[in-house]
């Protein structure tokens, strides 16, 4: 598709940095993850871009280290909540009745405790790995994404054409896949942008709390951990990881508002 | 001239298109319409949807909906230019000097005021009469206009008074401050027609007393020959035809009136019934969910291979259940259907595939009874994938087959539903069906939504369809006229039962039984004084009783 708009291209840009630095950090950072290098929160200098860390590591390689964390927990977590979310959401509107009341009910009960907690809790008890963390973070998000598909499947579900379909002999897969994801698709993609960034800031959060990535293995939210007590003595080794997950935010959502509009203007769009 | 109210010249009417993907670009409405309405006549502005008529109407008010541009030539009102007139001087115009009766009175009004306030509230806005006489008049009004109980009627909340009655109080208060005009906007169209013949005859009597000069603007060229003293047909923003009422009617000069004129004069040879229908609905009654009363209540009907059975009523009667009823969406309470011999399991999910695919359906609106996200191959060629396991080349032959019978050709398998215009988007549907091989198609009111011309397309396409693959219908709808050109038997729905039922000659042969005469003689004819007749012949009858 031709003319695609200059903030798109930017986000695209961006965001296509962020991922390929994540893919080839091994071949791109500057130096080993855990190397000791320097002084302790040294300036940035031309030796080392960001600067240093609390125990004299480059803070360039870290960052792109800890990206590649970040940025693969938040995609597979992302992931595993809309697939899961998505399916059983088209699945409640779908069957309707008693299906959708435990469903939704069940749905509901998860979705009332605090997430945050709730995955403090569930990872207390478990051996805190990156499958798990994928896991537990994609099931509780997945409870977001549930309702929201499901209240748009609901209303696709009585249209004439869904009606069709049924009068047909069609089964329930065909329903979901055919007839009404591809006419959800639109709202789901704007969840999907925003839902990404959520979990990268859910995994920060959990690694800043020091139950999320564990050392040696660092990811942002672990840096900003690592580095907090810094900016009492002006040193903003921490904030650059703040940085990078607005940087990320931002243009992943100007990829997903293009997106968005491209999927809603289809020539297949439901008009309005 | 002294006496001209309005007069519209060369005007032109742009809006912009936002195409998504596409440069926005101007385009043109309205083109050079120019017209002459004196005090106290009536014009009747006549067109099909996109015609531009309700724009036009709205262009006496000054007023373009949404975007719209009044761009060029001049509307002089009481011979004051107002096309470019500041809010100021248009604010003193609206609601005083022009009125507005729009299409759907239940929009219309606000649910949270009583009618009284809002009938009279243009008036007291502009200071014309205080609120005693405001209210005095309104209740005139109502009397005017045949309304129950005129005195209390204004205290009353719309959802308190039936559509008829609320489409009536909008031109009492379009006609409450003594405007010099008023616009009729499709005032009508969304009424059963049993209620459409007296709001008609309530605007008309209302127009007579009042003196005021009208715009109606309508697609139905029946209903405006009652009521207009002028008729200005109108195609895709352009003038056609402009001339008396009895001159457009006896004598149109275009060929595209000429059309309008001889619409649903369809030709149809009525057949003999066989000795083993195809369909035979026996005493079924069915109701919705916990309801405590029946929807349908008690109904037999047969429908023979390769006819059509014809089921007429107005909204709430009980026919679109019918529908339900028989494709198994809702499995009646009591009764039995037999189709082609053997008795129809009552829920869709019993049915065998093939008892399905002999039982096909066509809806009202085409624009959702097709999924907007897949091409017209993917909508015609999943029944084939679907029933006979057609695949690959042959599945795409047969589409274009599909395509030739409903006369669209070549070029269209690769388009989405948002590309094709109303009639098309019904044909892609009559394909789908079509390509079941059913024995049965259930039409719900497939042509209601359509053009009359479009409409008529239509019509003769499914009846060209029957007399090739011998496919049967079972045709819902509540207009008269399509029943008369295509129907071999008809079935008068009313209040969940069967009024009235048998062959087409037999049920359209009086004597009537109330119900039925009360629906014959609503459905406007293209003739004049048929209004008048109809009312003398009401009249004449409820006297006798």
């Amino acid at each position: 598709m031709k003319g695609i708009p200059i903030s798109a291209l930017l986000g695209l840009f961006i965001t296509g940095l962020f991922f390929l630095a994540a893919l080839l950090a091994p071949w791109i950072a500057p130096y080993g993850l855990g190397q000791i290098v320097g002084d302790i929160w040294e300036p940035s200098s031309s030796q080392f871009w960001l600067g240093t860390d609390n125990l004299g590591r480059d803070l360039l390689t870290r960052m792109i280290y800890g990206g590649q964390t970040t940025i693969f927990v938040a995609s597979m977590a992302t992931a595993v909540s809309f697939t899961l979310g998505s399916v059983l959401g088209f699945t409640a509107a779908v069957y309707g009745g008693v299906t959708d009341q435990v469903m939704s009910r069940v749905n509901d009960l998860v979705m009332s405790i605090p997430t945050l907690i709730f995955a403090l809790v569930v990872l207390s008890v478990m051996p805190v790995t990156i499958p798990v963390l994928i896991l537990v973070m994609g099931l509780l998000d997945s409870t977001r994404v549930f309702r929201l598909s499901r209240a748009v499947a609901v209303d696709i579900n009585v249209m004439d054409f869904v009606e069709a379909a049924r009068l047909r002999g069609e089964g329930q897969r065909w329903v979901i896949f055919r007839e009404i994801l591809p006419n959800a698709l639109s709202p789901l993609v704007a969840e999907l942008g925003l839902r990404f960034i959520f979990a990268i800031l859910f995994i920060s959060t959990l690694s800043f709390l020091g139950i999320g990535i564990q050392p040696p293995e660092t990811d942002w939210g672990g840096i900003v951990k690592e580095n907090r007590e810094g900016i009492v003595y002006g040193i903003p080794a921490a904030l650059i990881p703040a940085v990078a997950i607005v940087t990320l935010s931002i243009s992943v959502n100007l990829v997903a508002d293009w997106a968005l509009n491209r999927t809603t203007s289809l020539k297949g769009g439901r008009g309005g | 001239m002294a006496d001209t109210l309005l007069e519209i010249k060369n005007l032109r009417i742009e809006a912009t298109v936002y195409a998504p993907g596409e440069k926005p670009r101007d385009v043109v409405i309205v083109d050079d319409v120019s017209l002459t309405l004196e005090r106290g006549k009536v014009m009747g502005l006549i067109g099909e949807s996109g015609a531009g008529k309700s724009t036009i109407g709205l262009s006496a008010l000054s007023y373009g909906r949404g975007g719209i541009r009044l761009s060029g030539g001049n509307i002089l009102l009481n011979g004051r230019e107002i096309r470019a007139a500041g809010a100021a001087t248009l604010r003193g115009l609206r609601g005083k000097e022009v009125t507005y009766v729009a299409q759907s009175a239940a929009a219309a009004f606000n649910p949270a005021k009583r009618l009284m306030e809002q009938v009279t509230e243009a008036t007291l806005h502009h200071g014309l009469m205080s609120k005693d006489e405001a209210e005095k008049r309104a209740v005139d009004l109502f009397r005017t206009l045949s309304l129950p109980d005129p005195e209390n009627f204004g205290k009353r909340y719309p959802h308190q008074v039936s559509g008829g009655q609320l489409q009536r109080a909008m031109t009492a208060m379009a006609l409450c401050p003594k405007p010099d005009l008023v616009i009729f906007d499709e005032p009508t169209t969304a009424l059963d027609v049993t209620t459409q013949i007296d709001v008609l005859a309530a605007i008309k009597t209302a127009i007579a007393e009042t003196g005021v000069a009208a715009l109606y603007i309508t697609h139905d060229l029946a209903v405006v020959a009652q009521v207009s003293d002028e008729i200005m047909v109108l195609r895709h923003g352009k003038m056609v035809e402009h001339g008396t009422v009895q001159q457009i009617i006896e004598a149109p000069r275009e060929e595209y009136t000429r059309a309008l004129i001889s619409v649903r004069s369809i030709d149809h040879q009525q057949k003999q019934p066989t000795p083993e229908p195809l369909l035979r609905v026996e005493s079924v009654s069915a109701r919705y969910g916990a309801m405590a009363k029946d929807v349908l209540s008690d109904v037999s009907v047969e429908l023979h291979p390769g006819q059509t059975l014809a089921l007429v009523g107005e909204s709430g009667s009980g026919k679109s259940t019918m529908a339900r009823v028989i494709t198994g969406l809702l499995p009646p309470r009591k009764g039995t259907i037999t189709f082609d011999g053997k008795p129809l399991p009552p829920a869709l999910r019993q049915r065998s595939r093939d008892e399905l695919r002999e039982l096909q359906m066509i809806y009202q609106m085409a624009d959702v009874a097709m999924n907007p996200r897949q091409t017209v191959a993917t909508i015609i060629g999943r029944p084939l994938e679907f029933y006979f396991g057609l695949r690959g080349r042959k599945r795409d032959e047969r589409v274009q087959e599909l395509l030739d019978a409903i006369e669209l050709g070549k070029g269209f398998a690769d388009r989405y539903p948002a590309e094709l215009s109303g009639g098309q988007k019904q044909r892609v549907c009559i394909a789908r069906a079509l390509a079941a091989k059913p024995k049965l198609i259930i039409c719900d009111e497939v042509t209601s939504a359509l053009d009359p011309l479009v409409a008529d397309g239509i019509l003769k396409l499914l009846l060209d369809l029957q007399a090739r693959e011998g496919v049967a219908y079972l045709f819902i709808t509540h207009d008269i006229a399509t029943v008369r050109a295509i129907a071999d038997s008809i079935a008068v729905m009313y209040r969940g039962k069967v009024q009235r039922y048998g062959p087409k000659d037999q049920v359209l042969t009086p004597p009537f039984d109330a119900y039925t005469d009360l629906l014959l003689s609503s459905v406007p004819e293209m003739q004049l004084g048929w209004l008048e007749k109809v009312l003398a012949h009401r009249r004449m009858t409820s006297a006798g009783n």
